[in-house]
C-alpha cells in the first residue's frame, strides 16, 4: 500500500538550532504512528512542518503524492491534516459544542449541517454531556478531548496529536487511548507524539524515534524500545543496563542508588 | 439532533428583540418634550452604531478605533450626493453604507497585517488622517462643514429624510437602523462567519489549524461593521442636518462608538444595546447636571463611572442580566504542557 503521509528529507532550524534534520518516514493509511524523543529532540517542529505552520527548510512532506509542505495552515486542513496542539488551545469564550462548530465549517457551510456534525463529533468523544459549558471551564483532560473533537469535525485524512496524554490522570489517560483507538476505527490515521510511554508503546502500530533532531529508528515498539542506541538516547544509560528484554514498560523503576553503568 | 441549545437559545433572542423593538416603538409617544426625545433618539443610534462596532471588535475581536471614519464617509457621501446630485438620503444611505464598507477595506488591507495592541494604534492613525484630509478639502465643505437644507417644496418627507419640526419621524429612522445592526448581528451569530470570527478572536493559530482563512475572515467582519456604519452616519447626517469634520470624523467619535459595546458586553448580542441604554443618559445628565460648575468636571464623573462599571463587571454589564457571561479569551491560560 502507497504511504498515505511521506515525510521526505524535512529539515528545518530556528536560529542556529537544527530542530529537524534530513527526517524521512512514511506513515501508512490507517495506522496508528508514534513520534518518541527525548525534550528537543524535534517532535512539535515536525509537526509544525507537517500541519503548515512551519515551511521546512528543505525536503518536503507529501499526502498522497501532493505536496503539502510550504502550505498554509488552512491550506493543509482542508487537505486532510487536522492537528491538536501541545498547549491546549481551545476558543475559550465558546460552549463546546460551537468549538467543534468551528472545526465542522471547515468542510460545511449550512450551520444545520455543522451543529449536527458537531453534535456527532462529541457524541464520538464523549463529550455530548458538556455540549453547553464554555470551553473555558472545562478539565484539561476534557479541553484535549475537546482538541480532538474539533480537529476530528473538519473531517481529516490524517490527525496529529500532540501530547494528548501528558499531563493527565492515570485513569484519564486511559480513556484517552481508548478514543485514539475508536479515531482509528473510523478510518482516520493517527499520528502521535507522546511522552507517556506506558501508554504510547502498546497503542501504536509503529514507533519513530527521534534524538538531536534526526531518526534514530523506526519500527514496532517493541523492537523500537530494545534498540540500544534508543534506550541510550531516549532513556538514559541506567535503563540500558537493566531494562533491555525486560518488560515492555520503559520506564526505570522507581530510584535504586547508583547504577550508572553503560 | 434539529434541536439543540443554540437553535433555542436564538429563537428566544429573536422573541427578546421583537418585544423591545415594539417597546421602543411606543417609548416616544407618552414623551413630548423635545430634549429627552432627542435623547433618546441619540441613545438608539448609539446602539446601533456600537453594534455595527461590535461586528468586528466584538465578534471578531479587532479593536477598530476608526469607526469615525466610516460614520464620517456614510455621513458625507449620502450628504454631498444630496446637496450636488439631489439623490434623496434614502438612497444616498446605501451608497453612505457601501463607500462605509469599502472604506473599512482599505483600512483593513494594511492594518490586518498587525494584531492586538498594533491593529488599534495603526486604526487611530488611519481616522486622524481621514479626519485631516476632509478639514482642508474644500469641495467637500472643509472645515465649514455642508448644511442640508430643509427643502420646502418637498416638504417633510420619508423618502427625503426631512422632517422641519417632529422629531418622532427621526425616532423611528434610528430604531430602524438599530434594529437593523441588530438583527445582522443575530444572523452573523447563527452563521458559519460568526463562529469563524469568533474563533479568530479566541485564538487564531488554532482557527487556522481548523481551514479559517484569518485574513478574508477580518475582511468580511470589517465590511459589514464598515457599511453598517456608514448607514448611520447617513442617518445621522439628516438628523442633525448640519455636518462637518469635527461633528462626524472627530477621533473621540471613535471612542465614543465602541464604548456602550465594551461596557455593555463585547461580543454579545444585547450589549450594546443595554451599553447605550445606560451610557448615553449619564453622559448627558452628567452634562446637563454639573457640565456648567465648571471645564470637565461632568466628564470626570463620567470617566470614573465608567471605569467603576468596567471594574466591577468586566464582562460587561449585561452579565447583570443573566445573560451567559462569556468568560474572556485567554482568562485561564493554565498551560498543562
Amino acid at each position: 500500500m502507497s504511504p498515505l503521509l511521506e515525510v521526505d528529507r524535512v529539515s528545518k532550524s530556528f536560529g542556529g538550532v537544527a530542530a529537524n534534520v534530513e527526517i524521512s518516514f512514511d506513515v501508512r493509511e490507517g495506522e496508528i504512528l508514534g513520534l518518541i524523543g527525548p525534550n528537543g529532540a524535534g517532535k512539535t517542529s515536525l509537526f509544525n512542518s507537517i500541519s503548515g505552520e512551519v515551511e521546512p527548510d528543505s525536503g518536503e512532506v507529501r499526502l498522497s503524492g501532493r505536496r503539502i509542505s510550504g502550505l498554509r495552515p488552512e491550506q493543509c486542513s482542508l487537505l486532510g491534516i487536522a492537528r491538536t496542539f501541545q498547549v491546549v488551545r481551545s476558543f475559550d469564550s465558546m460552549t463546546v459544542l460551537e468549538n467543534v462548530m468551528v472545526g465542522a465549517y471547515a468542510r460545511l457551510y449550512r450551520t444545520r449541517a455543522a451543529m449536527a456534525r458537531a453534535m456527532e463529533t462529541l457524541a464520538f468523544t464523549g463529550l455530548a454531556g458538556r455540549a453547553d459549558t464554555l470551553a473555558h471551564s472545562l478539565t484539561p483532560a476534557e479541553k484535549r478531548r475537546l482538541e480532538v473533537a474539533r480537529a476530528l469535525a473538519t473531517g481529516p485524512r490524517v490527525l496529529l496529536l500532540d501530547e494528548m496524554l501528558t499531563g493527565l490522570t492515570p485513569v484519564e489517560a486511559l480513556s484517552g487511548v481508548q478514543l485514539i483507538r475508536d479515531v482509528r476505527a473510523r478510518g482516520v490515521t493517527v499520528m502521535m507524539v507522546e511522552h507517556v510511554m506506558e501508554v504510547l508503546l502498546p497503542l501504536v502500530d509503529r514507533a519513530v524515534v527521534l534524538d538531536l533532531g534526526r531518526v534514530l529508528t523506526i519500527g514496532a515498539p517493541q523492537e523500537v524500545v530494545r534498540n540500544p542506541q534508543v534506550i541510550r538516547a531516549y532513556l538514559g544509560d541506567r535503563y540500558g543496563a537493566e531494562g533491555v528484554g525486560g518488560a515492555p514498560s520503559p520506564f526505570p523503576p522507581p530510584a535504586r542508588g547508583g547504577g550508572n553503568s553503560g | 439532533m434539529t434541536e439543540t441549545s443554540i437553535t433555542r437559545r436564538r429563537r428566544k433572542e429573536l422573541v427578546i428583540g421583537a418585544l423591545l423593538l415594539g417597546g421602543l416603538a411606543l417609548l416616544p409617544l407618552p414623551i413630548h418634550d423635545v430634549y429627552t426625545r432627542n435623547l433618546i433618539i441619540i441613545t438608539v443610534m448609539f446602539a446601533g452604531l456600537a453594534q455595527a462596532w461590535n461586528i468586528l471588535g466584538g465578534y471578531c475581536g479587532q479593536i477598530s478605533l476608526s469607526h469615525a471614519l466610516y460614520f464620517g464617509v456614510g455621513a458625507y457621501v449620502s450628504t454631498l450626493l444630496l446637496t450636488r446630485l439631489g439623490v434623496p438620503p434614502t438612497i444616498g444611505m446605501w451608497a453612505g453604507g457601501a463607500l462605509g464598507g469599502l472604506m473599512a477595506l482599505l483600512v483593513g488591507w494594511p492594518c490586518f497585517r498587525l494584531s492586538g495592541h498594533y491593529y488599534a494604534i495603526a486604526t487611530v492613525v488611519v481616522g486622524e488622517i481621514g479626519y485631516l484630509l476632509v478639514l482642508n478639502w474644500d469641495w467637500v465643505g472643509g472645515a465649514t462643514g455642508i448644511n442640508i437644507p430643509y427643502v420646502r417644496s418637498i416638504g417633510d418627507s420619508w423618502v427625503w429624510l426631512q422632517f422641519r419640526t417632529a422629531k418622532l419621524p427621526y425616532h423611528y429612522a434610528a430604531l430602524a437602523f438599530a434594529s437593523a445592526a441588530w438583527l445582522v448581528a443575530w444572523l452573523i451569530e447563527g452563521s458559519r462567519w460568526g463562529f469563524v470570527w469568533r474563533a479568530v478572536k479566541d485564538d487564531p493559530v488554532a482557527a487556522r489549524s481548523l481551514a479559517v482563512r484569518i485574513f478574508p475572515s477580518k475582511m468580511a467582519a470589517a465590511a459589514i461593521s464598515g457599511a453598517l456604519t456608514g448607514i448611520g452616519g447617513a442617518i445621522y447626517a439628516q438628523y442633525v442636518g448640519y455636518i462637518d469634520p469635527d461633528s462626524v470624523l472627530y477621533g473621540q467619535l471613535s471612542i465614543l462608538i465602541p464604548l456602550p459595546a465594551v461596557l455593555g458586553g463585547v461580543g454579545t448580542l444585547w450589549g450594546p444595546l443595554v451599553g447605550a441604554a445606560v451610557l448615553i443618559p449619564l453622559s448627558e445628565l452628567t452634562r446637563s447636571y454639573i457640565g456648567g460648575s465648571g471645564r470637565g468636571v461632568d466628564l470626570m464623573i463620567y470617566g470614573a463611572l465608567i471605569i467603576l462599571v468596567a471594574l466591577a463587571r468586566p464582562q460587561g454589564l449585561v452579565s447583570l442580566l443573566g445573560v451567559r457571561v462569556r468568560a474572556p479569551a485567554g482568562a485561564d491560560d493554565v498551560a498543562a504542557a
